[in-house]
């Protein structure tokens, strides 16, 4: 840096390189055809090819073992293999002490193989891709690969094709320039975007072959949203071109028969594949905690092989002469008693290296597969209608799904359908119910829950199709979901539809209404779109994208999306077949056949349809022009001036269009009622008129109908436009603060409104809603709820989907400063606490909007608002920005230290998703970035219940118990050897053989455990699921914590006492020898660990059984082998002919037979006691689950109607009187309270 | 009420499939799309769906209390026999390291002293059953040494002759004597007890020798398949053995153990093979010589005994200790009291944990028998 200072030259030189660093010139490669590769200008730039794979075939084994060893666990391994070749430390064969290194090696090597084969596959198939790459030899496009497109060669993209590379839009078939892309894959946004061609190229292909422009862009990077460069073409001009010129690799061309550019970024540096990010690693509380203790094992380790260093040298001291089995070294020399104890240190480490459990980690991965396997497996949580299954995209934090405490939803698309129907409307303060639609709402309800309907309560649905074939129609409609396009006209407002004129009176504004109904959005109508290629494509494209996240389900996905377009198709055709009124008119039934609507937000959609509906059919919009057929068939064709787009500042959008017969200049608006109501023109004028409709809104919004106000503005002096538009042109060429100059310029015009009316559209709770909060709730988890929906609104679903009961006290926290916001908390605290304690005040709820939370999010206010919280059964945050979510989560997550959880379905709740300890993402109407960024992604919230309840609860047991029987294990085994040093002078002997050892670990008792943590079952689903309160032992970690680790520990400890000492009295003083000493000991360990396990079993299959019986076998049969096969192949052991020999001996019988029995009985003892008490809820559920199912039902009925009164539907505010310590849940079991 | 509850599983597939049964029979021609769909509906198997019928055993009081009663009872019955089989077995233990001075063999404990023998004289008040068998005894001698353990050569002493010129590194630092290499190498076969013993019957004064059967006192695999001798060599096994070193610490070579017995030489000695077994123990004993034949096979009978000792093995010095043992063995080996009594106490243990979980029982009983 300094030298920068004191020489000029080198920060001329330095600023060059900077500029040469931040863009990136491209020419086109049509001019240099004939030059060689290595002359070519682009040359430097990445080819279009794309390599995802990690390894190559010759290189895989040095690149693999070289990341392996990047893992603590091997280095250990590595460290004791290391250990064992240096003589004086020796414990093993050395060649032995490699084996377990070796299996767990080949073991990972093998799946990360696997895994970069089959994203080779992915690549192979996606780099094979047919293109159409531009040669000036032939003059004409080829079809080539998009390997082999480069950056600067010339591409056309046909409708419907997916785009190879980031492409610099030149040229397209559209006479408007523009052509649409859908971005589906790259952000989940299912609606087209517009892209626009550079401006100034009329035949770019021959302008190319003859003029020598350089495109000058910026560096690859990986914001989809942004992109700038400008052209300089060979005349020196400058055209500047945008984000609205890029066509972006991975996106879909659509409506646009070809369009074509020249390629900017190709292959890894295109913005999606800069995008694409690894899988991402996340480590479960469980295992937080587990590793703590694997700390603990590592201390207890240093203080084993303390204690046997120590114990060598003071053994050593112990004789005043040498006696023969001492052993000196190659020079005659004994070492010094000091250094032979340090040495005996390390040997001990080799020795009792099992005491860490390594192999545990290897158990874990493959119990999570195993795990994850059964939940996608699981057929409740796979959705009919889309066809999809859960996906599980994290594959290590299944257990933390049993622990979760706090569940933070989005509302829109994750409580609610997100399929927006127009459900009422009021014009000019005049109601109109649409008393229809709600009657049809119910039966397709029916039709939803797959209930047996009878034809007669179908024809409600649809009282215009009767014939047969539309009945077929309205069925595989329904369940497609298409519910959208579904309105029933009301009869009054058909009626005052008719007899209004276009003439400037009262019923002209009814036409006004449905006119901006019809145009004031952004819907884009596109003919049917042909399916050619789309589907291969995209599979492949999808699977690439996937490849990299070890997503199973590839194969799915491409059936799911064959199935999605032909989803399309039938969309379409239904769309008569439905919606038309009137089934004569078979004109405008093939129309419409022909029609596609494609919008951003399902409300506009639903708003269009609803003008359709009424006859005002959208029937084009092009950036100029937008026609409307009106019911009387005649054609309107509006001239657009402008569209000011929606933001969230202003909350509403207009469209300025040019009245094809008054030529007036009309700007329509439609925004929230907030944004639009105090903008009216003549507010005295209209207060009737905007006094009804406020009113009318608020219904709309208690009855939970997401609220538009729609209204007009004439220009009536003709220049005023013309002034404004000056204006306009001058912001958007203005270099500084552009984005104030054009909000100001927006603001200016959006005033001096008509209102014209108001809509209610509907967005329907998702089915069994308010059942699966009820569930959750009853699970001891807080569910928040985190929209950017009104309050309004947001409480109403709250209501509606059980979230709030009517008898809560509801709080609401809205504050315009920070002084009046801590005043609020005070006094909410206050109040709050006179409910007692947190644990107590089960009726309370919280309402902030997004402001407030801002405020709150202060440091100083930020552990009240925490506390309040504590104090709420439910919260809601209503207004709140994508970014604010996430705050809410992580500040739940870090202040009170608890598992949190984000379910939400759109980009919107892509940071909260990332924000929590488990991300769920719904896979639904908004696409793939909130699936993209979750860690499960499920289809209904429904779902949720299950996964959390069942599988949540399953995953955390299994686990759990698993990692707790491991250490167990571990200990138990290690504890032997360890017993024997103080027969063998801590000398590190081992009097079991070294392979056996190996065995021991590697087959004798592995595959119990593993099957224990896939498979075992404490108690069923259903019963899971009709008592949620089960799942809080996971929320208090009731499986797995310290004080469990600790018994575990002090059980192996006895166990492993009993297992040695009792075959040493019984061989004390004979001849026996060394690994005839150690096969009873082995044996009866080998029995007590694996009995240890089957008596934490819970459940046992045919699977439990084959496996448990199987390494009995496996034991037996290889040691037997093993003894008969090795005379000396392991020469400081012996083991020939000893497992035979011991088994024809009946005292080896009687000795395992006594010290399983004496090792297991505490254990054994305990779980007899705590079985007949039964006093733990856990423990009743499992004796309830073993009944026959009515009886079941009847005992948890029982069980309900004492405990939780409000569940069985009695009335009054009883607090049934829960303890916080969730074990002695009851005190009593109903079942002695029925005996009495 | 039933609505509380969520329906179960089962329920909800059952409707799930009649749905799809309606909708096929609607669609007709769009069947094949229909098929499409599902595809990627899980299985629908016990085994997915994780139903398999199970058995879920719940201990508790009730069912336990059979339990303990019957192993409690297999158990005292077990430890019945195991108690009066060991109670039968008659065993005479002498320790003749000779540190005091008023014990026979305290002259040879000296050290420096060569070919010393003693002798130790015992009276027999009852017949001792036979087979009998002797053995001798050393304590706090560490055979489970672990580099005491490493310290041979198995190739070498399964009689391959490329070791006998080069010895495994395992046997150092006994490999080569003055450059010649040891054979039988390493410290275990160096360190091989040497003291012998004869037992004489005194019958009026006169020494009446009791014979002592030296074969099949080793394991029959260490004789027939893991130890064997080099080949001979001119039908010599003294000439197989040539251009090695005997171990520094024995008086004879190897092929020179045994001079009444010409097979009982080299690695397949029987007292050399069951020295190399190594003793789990740092206490043990191993068997010398059984009594098995002429008027000594069905034991010894009453009356003055003699056993005559050539003590040569130092224990001394690491403050180890020698005996001999005599003792006759049962089905269940030799004398060992611990493991009747332990069976005894852990079936009377079990009694008792069912008389207390009759208790636990009585008091909260859980009404399965009503269901």
């Amino acid at each position: 840096g300094e030298k920068m200072w004191t020489n000029p030259l080198a920060l001329f030189r330095r600023k060059e390189r900077e500029s040469e660093d931040t863009v990136r010139t491209v020419v086109s490669n049509l001019l240099y055809e004939h030059l060689k590769k290595k002359e070519q200008p682009n040359r430097q730039y990445k080819g279009n090819a794309v390599k995802t794979t990690k390894y190559t075939p010759w290189s895989f084994l040095i690149v693999n073992l070289w990341e392996q060893f990047h893992r603590v666990a091997n280095i250990y391994f590595l460290g004791i293999v290391i250990l064992n070749f240096i003589p004086v430390m020796n414990a093993f064969h050395p060649g032995v002490a490699i084996i377990p290194l070796c299996v767990i090696l080949a073991l990972t090597a093998i799946k990360d193989a696997w895994e970069d084969i089959r994203r080779f596959q992915t690549d192979r198939k996606l780099n094979n891709l047919p293109c159409l790459i531009y040669s000036r030899k032939t003059k004409s496009f080829e079809e080539k690969h998009w390997k082999d497109l480069h950056v600067g060669d010339f591409v056309k993209v046909l409708s419907n094709e997916v785009i190879p590379a980031d492409i610099l839009l030149l040229h397209t078939s559209d006479p408007n320039g523009v052509c649409h892309i859908e971005t589906a894959n790259l952000d989940g946004e299912t609606n087209l975007k517009q892209r626009k061609v550079v401006p100034g190229f009329f035949n770019p292909v021959r302008n190319m072959a003859v003029h020598r422009h350089i495109f000058v862009c910026e560096k690859p990077n990986s914001d989809l949203n942004h992109f700038k460069g400008y052209i300089e073409k060979d005349d020196q001009n400058k055209t500047g071109f945008g984000v609205e010129s890029l066509l972006l690799r991975g996106s879909t061309a659509r409506n646009t028969d070809e369009s074509a550019g020249i390629v900017v970024y190709a292959g890894h540096e295109t913005k999606s594949m800069l995008n694409n990010s690894g899988p991402r690693y996340k480590r479960s509380k469980l295992e937080r905690m587990m590793n703590s203790d694997v700390i603990l094992c590592v201390l207890l380790l240093f203080g084993l092989c303390l204690v046997g260093a120590i114990g060598h040298s003071i053994w050593l001291e112990t004789f005043q002469s040498i006696p023969q089995y001492f052993i000196p070294d190659n020079n005659g020399q004994y070492t010094s008693s000091i250094l032979a104890g340090f040495y005996m240190f390390f040997t001990m480490i080799i020795l009792l290296q099992v005491l860490i459990p390594i192999s545990l980690y290897v158990s874990i991965e493959l119990v999570k597969m195993g795990q994850v396997f059964f939940i996608t497996q699981d057929i409740d949580l796979y959705d009919e209608k889309q066809d999809t299954r859960i996906q599980c995209r994290s594959f290590n934090i299944t257990e933390d799904l049993g622990q979760i405490q706090y569940v933070f939803s989005d509302k829109t698309g994750t409580l609610t359908e997100n399929k927006m129907v127009f459900r009422r409307c009021s014009v000019r303060g005049t109601e109109f119910s649409h008393a229809e639609n709600g009657q049809e709402c119910v039966c397709i309800h029916q039709t939803e829950r797959c209930s047996v309907i009878s034809s007669s309560v179908r024809r409600c649905a649809m009282p215009s199709a009767h014939s047969l074939p539309c009945r077929w129609l309205t069925d595989i409609w329904t369940r497609r979901g298409a519910l959208n396009r579904d309105v029933a006209p009301d009869q009054k407002l058909q009626q005052v539809l008719r007899g209004a004129s276009l003439a400037e009176d009262e019923s002209g504004y009814y036409l006004d209404f449905f006119l901006a109904l019809a145009i004031c959005n952004t819907v884009v109508v596109s003919k049917a779109p042909a399916h050619r290629r789309k589907v291969s494509v995209l599979a492949v494209l999808v699977q690439h994208h996937r490849g990299r996240v070890r997503d199973t389900g590839n194969g799915r996905k491409l059936r799911s999306l064959k199935k999605y377009v032909g989803e399309d198709m039938t969309n379409i055709c239904t769309d008569q077949g439905v919606v038309t009124p009137n089934p004569g008119q078979t004109q405008k039934t093939q129309l419409g056949c022909l029609v596609h609507y494609e919008s951003q937000s399902p409300d506009e959609a639903a708003l269009v349809h609803a003008a359709k509906a009424y006859g005002f059919t959208l029937a084009e919009r092009t950036p100029d022009q937008v026609a409307v057929r009106l019911p009387s068939g005649q054609m309107l064709s509006f001239q657009v001036l402008d569209i000011l787009a929606f933001d969230a500042k202003r909350k509403r959008m207009s469209v300025l269009v040019r009245h094809p017969h008054s030529r007036e200049i009309v700007m329509y608006t439609k925004g929230a009622d907030s944004a639009i109501m105090d903008l009216l023109e003549q507010p005295l004028l209209e207060k009737q008129v905007k006094c009804n409709t406020q009113q009318q809104l608020d219904q709309y919004a208690r009855d939970g109908l997401r609220t538009l106000c729609f209204a007009k503005r004439v220009f009536t002096y003709a220049g005023e436009y013309e002034d404004w538009s000056k204006k306009r042109q001058e912001a958007i060429s203005a270099i500084d603060q552009r984005e104030q100059l054009l909000m100001d310029t927006t603001v200016f015009l959006e005033t001096k409104f008509t209102l014209l009316g108001a809509t209610g559209i509907e967005d329907r709770l998702q089915e069994n809603v308010p059942e699966t909060i009820q569930a959750l709730r009853e699970a001891g988890i807080q569910v928040w709820v985190l929209t950017g929906d009104k309050p309004e609104t947001a409480v109403n679903i709250a209501y509606s989907c059980k979230l709030l009961d009517h008898r809560d006290l509801l709080f609401t926290l809205n504050a315009h400063n920070k002084a009046m916001c801590n005043s609020t908390l005070n006094n909410h605290l206050e109040e709050v606490k006179r409910y007692g304690p947190p644990e107590r005040s089960e009726e309370i709820g919280l309402v902030i909007d997004g402001r407030t939370l801002g405020l709150v999010m202060d440091e100083d206010l930020r552990s009240k608002f925490v506390e309040l919280c504590k104090h709420c059964r439910s919260v809601l945050c209503c207004r709140v920005t994508p970014l604010q979510k996430s705050e809410v989560v992580k500040l739940v997550r870090d202040k009170l230290g608890v598992m949190t959880l984000s379910i939400g379905d759109g980009a919107n709740d892509v940071n909260m998703i990332r924000a929590a300890d488990v991300g769920v993402g719904i896979s639904g109407q908004e696409g793939m970035q909130a699936v993209m960024a979750s860690d499960f992604a499920i289809s209904r919230f429904k779902h949720l219940s299950k996964l959390l309840l069942v599988h949540g609860h399953w995953c955390y047991n299994r686990l759990s118990n698993m990692i707790v029987y491991f250490f167990y294990k571990n200990l138990a085994y290690v504890n032997l050897l360890f017993c024997y040093q103080f027969f063998c002078g801590f000398s590190g002997t081992a009097m079991i053989d070294h392979w056996i050892m190996i065995f021991f670990n590697l087959f004798f008792t592995s595959a119990p455990p593993i099957m224990f943590g896939i498979m075992d079952k404490t108690l069923s689903a259903e019963t899971l699921l009709c008592m949620p309160v089960l799942y809080k032992s996971g929320q208090h970690s009731e499986g797995y914590k310290r004080r469990t680790f600790w018994i575990a520990m002090l059980d192996a400890f006895y166990q492993s006492l009993v297992c040695f000492f009792i075959p040493y009295w019984t061989y004390q003083g004979s001849d026996i020898d060394i690994f005839t000493f150690g096969t009873p000991i082995n044996t009866a360990s080998f029995f007590t660990i694996t009995l240890h396990l089957a008596i934490e079993i819970q459940s046992w299959t045919v699977v439990h059984w084959v496996i448990m019986l199987g390494s009995v076998l496996v034991y037996f049969i290889m040691t037997l082998v093993f003894s008969a096969l090795c005379v000396s192949c392991n020469p400081p052991a012996n083991p020939y002919w000893i497992m035979q020999q011991q088994m024809n001996d009946p005292v080896f019988y009687l000795v395992c037979i006594l010290t399983v029995a004496v090792a297991l009985l505490p254990r054994y003892i305990v779980h007899a006691l705590r079985g007949t008490n039964a006093e733990s809820l856990h423990l009743w559920a499992r004796k309830v689950d073993r009944l026959a199912p009515p009886e079941r039902q009847q005992w948890i009925r029982e069980w309900k109607s004492l405990w939780h009164p409000s569940v069985s539907g009695q009335t009054g505010r009883p607090t049934p009187p829960l303890s916080s310590d969730p074990i002695s849940l009851e005190p009593d079991s109903p079942f002695s309270d029925r005996r009495l | 009420m039933a609505a509380s509850c969520w329906p179960a599983s089962g329920f909800y597939r059952e409707k799930k499939r009649n749905c799809s049964a309606r909708t096929a029979i609607f669609d007709g021609g769009m069947m094949k799309n229909k098929e499409g769909e599902v595809a990627n509906r899980p299985d629908n198997t016990a085994f997915t769906q994780q139903r398999l019928p199970a058995w879920q055993p719940m201990l508790s009081a009730g069912i336990v209390i059979p339990g303990f009663l019957v192993i409690g009872l297999v158990f005292i019955g077990i430890g019945v026999a195991l108690f009066l089989g060991s109670q039968s077995i008659q065993v005479l233990e002498s320790d003749y390291t000779g540190l005091n001075s008023n014990t026979p063999c305290y002259e040879c404990s000296d050290a420096s002293k060569k070919n010393c023998t003693c002798s130790i004289e015992f009276t027999l008040t009852k017949q001792f059953d036979g087979p009998v068998f002797l053995y001798y005894g050393l304590s706090n001698f560490f055979q489970n040494h672990r580099k005491y353990g490493v310290s041979r050569d198995y190739y070498q002493l399964s009689g391959d002759t490329a070791y006998f010129k080069n010895p495994s590194d395992s046997c150092s630092p006994y490999i080569y004597d003055s450059g010649v290499p040891i054979v039988p190498c390493g410290a275990a076969a160096n360190s091989m007890f040497n003291d012998s013993f004869r037992l004489y019957q005194l019958v009026g004064g006169t020494k009446k020798p009791v014979p002592l059967d030296g074969k099949g006192i080793s394991w029959w695999t260490d004789y027939n398949i893991v130890f064997r001798n080099p080949p001979l060599v001119n039908g010599s096994l003294a000439a197989a053995f040539n251009g090695t070193a005997k171990p520094v610490n024995w008086a004879k070579p190897a092929y020179e153990l045994d001079t009444s017995d010409p097979s009982n030489n080299g690695f397949m000695n029987e007292d050399f093979l069951v020295w190399m077994r190594r003793a789990a123990l740092p206490d043990f004993r191993k068997l010398y010589r059984r009594i098995t034949q002429g008027d000594y096979a069905a034991g010894l009978p009453v009356g003055n005994y003699s056993l005559e000792i050539s003590y040569n093995y130092p224990v001394i010095g690491f403050g180890g200790r020698k005996k001999i043992v005599l003792s006759n063995v049962s089905w269940m080996g030799g004398k060992n009291m611990f493991l009747g009594v332990a069976y005894l106490v852990i079936g009377s243990l079990c009694i008792v944990m069912s008389l207390v979980m009759l208790i636990v029982y009585a008091k909260y009983k859980f009404p399965e028998g009503d269901s």
